[in-house]
């Protein structure tokens, strides 16, 4: 089954004196359960194209089919309901809110669909535990390693339980180490069947995935 | 629904996160409305503490003062003109029967330099008759008054008001029979009236009364007086006695037309509509200031706000990323705002109270708040932290999340 198809969508950005085109009529298709990494040179729209597919940018022009509806005519507060029940996000510099404990860094996304306390603070927990981190719950997240607070982030991102796994070179701010721990749970939650794209420039964290997107200049070369 | 109990703690946290900044907004607030209170406050305490002097003088009372003349087209000011005298004053008090006024005070009134030992005040000298106290309320603590054999006398004797005897002799020492001198004449002290109260140019204590005889003749030199008393037996008479006091001095000064009256007579409801109207053209300029006082407060709550808001524009992209509508990202601003100068607002009333109170008890004025400064300070602030509080919350909750997300 399809969960994403892209028809003709083009990205334009304006200011007052250029316009750059950084999506070009693309094409593409993603399977629920698929593991997708996209790679290209800075500046060749890869970043773009994950702000559409996450919701979190319009296209100027196509269609975005996401588990079959048409989604390019939505409003701001439809967008803003299906990043938060449909996609979860892991961001290069993590995104965690300081001053703020990890469980509740995770629990941040329930908030927003009206759960209560108790329940977000179960559901807190397991993802956790999921990550590997349960012990670290009460800890404010500025007291995290860099690899401890990407594993937050991931947690954070799956506490909805999203259809789609988007993330943004999450391996880019952390050492070797901590990078291959990350792809480990990126190669599990795989294995339990969730549809994974991310964003890399690194051949090695690019092989995790099983599909492989090269973009250059707003298209998609292969 | 939204968890508005998580919103709330998140304000909460997000206030104690950043004390000083907090701190400092809170205490413009503070400051702003506590000025406002404290200002509009002791306006009107100071109006009440006059009013009531005056009242405390006696609502039967008739003032005739010297008036403007007409010279060749040149008016002089009220009280400049040596038009009454003691003739005036004692042909009132033998026209009119003692069914209709009690007594006539007449008096002149100087300052003069007073000077006991190495002590010297600058006083108000006022020459008096024995009818005096009766008429104008006054009251003694020790010692007599001046007598009508002092004025039949031109003794030297003098009676103190109770802060002229603290200037002089310090506070509970005993003046009577002690000899100070005014204007370099010397004068026995025979006696202290009770005090009166008020402060500065209002203070009824600061006063030395002398016989008037003694006053025009030896001290001063001069056979005028600066105003004469009535004082009358009915207050609905009131109207009548001042007109025809009013004829029979224009008669005696053999003055036509009344328009062209060499005196004045004022009752203590001109007296008051005068002192309140100055008062409260002090009570607006005080307010003024205290409106001034309460912008640059608002202007210190837009300040935060602004800040606040502007240094978490990466936050409230992230929010909006895992999900958050733009109308939960501001409230949960105008929550913050709001407990920010919700706090300031109250502790600035109880901080304005309790300044007003210790300021009213130092300058010995009643104590009151103005209900209307507390109501005013409150809303403006209130209304000010909610304008300024959702205005930047709403332009970077309509940002787009990728680009509050990249915001440095």
């Amino acid at each position: 089954m399809d969960l994403i198809r892209l028809a003709n969508i083009t990205k334009i950005y304006k200011n007052h004196f250029v316009e750059t085109k950084a999506l070009d009529r693309v094409n593409l298709v993603i399977k629920k359960g698929e593991f997708v990494a996209i790679m290209g040179p800075s500046g060749s729209g890869k970043s773009t194209l994950l702000h559409i597919l996450g919701f979190l940018d319009k296209p100027t022009s196509g269609e975005y089919f996401f588990e079959g509806k048409e989604t390019s005519q939505f409003d701001e507060d439809e967008l803003a309901d299906f990043r938060n029940k449909k996609i979860g996000f892991v961001f290069q510099a993590f995104n965690l809110l300081p001053r703020m404990t990890a469980l509740k860094n995770v629990a941040l996304p329930l908030v927003y669909q009206g759960i209560k306390k108790e329940e977000r603070e179960k559901r807190g927990v397991s993802m956790l535990k999921e990550v590997g981190l349960v012990e670290k719950k009460s800890n404010l997240s500025n007291q995290l390693s860099g690899g401890q607070q990407q594993r937050v982030a991931i947690a954070r991102a799956l506490i909805t339980n999203p259809s789609l796994i988007l993330a943004d070179e999450p391996t880019g701010n952390l050492a070797s180490i901590q990078a291959k721990e990350i792809m480990e749970i990126f190669k599990k939650l795989h294995q339990q069947g969730k549809t994974i794209v991310l964003i890399t420039h690194e051949e090695d964290i690019a092989r995790y995935a099983k599909r492989i997107i090269k973009l250059k200049d707003g298209k998609i070369i292969s | 629904m939204i968890d508005f109990f998580h919103i709330f703690e998140e304000a909460k946290n997000s206030l104690l996160a950043n004390k000083l900044r907090t701190g400092l907004a809170v205490l413009g607030i503070v400051i702003g409305i506590a000025s406002v209170i404290i200002l509009m406050s002791l306006g009107q305490a100071s109006q009440k503490t006059i009013e009531n002097q005056i009242k405390s003088l006696g609502s039967n009372l008739l003032t005739i003062i010297p008036g403007a003349t007409q010279s060749g087209g040149v008016r002089s000011a009220l009280g400049s003109v040596n038009t009454l005298t003691l003739e005036d004053a004692l042909a009132i008090k033998k026209q009119f029967s003692s069914s209709l006024i009690n007594d006539v005070s007449p008096e002149l009134s100087r300052r003069a330099q007073v000077v006991f030992q190495r002590n010297n005040t600058n006083t108000q000298v006022i020459g008096v008759h024995p009818s005096y106290p009766s008429i104008r309320n006054t009251k003694l603590q020790s010692g007599q008054f001046i007598s009508q054999t002092d004025v039949d006398g031109l003794r030297m004797v003098a009676v103190l008001g109770p802060q002229v005897v603290s200037d002089l002799f310090g506070e509970g020492n005993n003046p009577i029979g002690q000899t100070i001198r005014i204007e370099g004449k010397s004068f026995q002290v025979v006696g202290v009236t009770e005090s009166r109260g008020g402060t500065g140019f209002a203070n009824q204590d600061d006063i030395i009364f002398i016989p008037l005889s003694t006053a025009q003749k030896i001290l001063f030199g001069v056979d005028y007086l600066s105003s004469i008393a009535v004082s009358v037996r009915e207050e609905k008479q009131m109207d009548l006695v001042r007109d025809e006091i009013g004829y029979f001095l224009l008669a005696r000064h053999r003055i036509n037309n009344p328009y062209q009256a060499d005196f004045r007579i004022m009752s203590q409801a001109d007296i008051l509509n005068t002192a309140s109207s100055v008062t409260s053209t002090f009570t607006n300029l005080l307010s003024g200031i205290a409106a001034i006082s309460l912008l640059v407060g608002g202007i210190g709550i837009m300040n935060i706000m602004l800040v606040s808001v502007i240094e978490r524009t990466r936050e409230i992209g992230l929010r909006k990323a895992l999900g958050a509508k733009n109308k939960i990202v501001i409230f949960q601003f105008l929550i913050e705002a709001i407990i920010l100068t919700l706090s300031g607002g109250i502790l600035g009333i109880l901080v304005g109270i309790i300044i007003t109170f210790i300021l009213s008890n130092l300058m010995s004025f009643i104590f009151t708040i103005s209900f209307g400064g507390v109501i005013l300070a409150f809303f403006v602030s209130m209304a000010v932290g909610i304008i300024f509080g959702y205005y930047p919350a709403k332009k970077a909750a309509e940002l787009s999340p990728i680009e509050a997300l990249r915001y440095e």
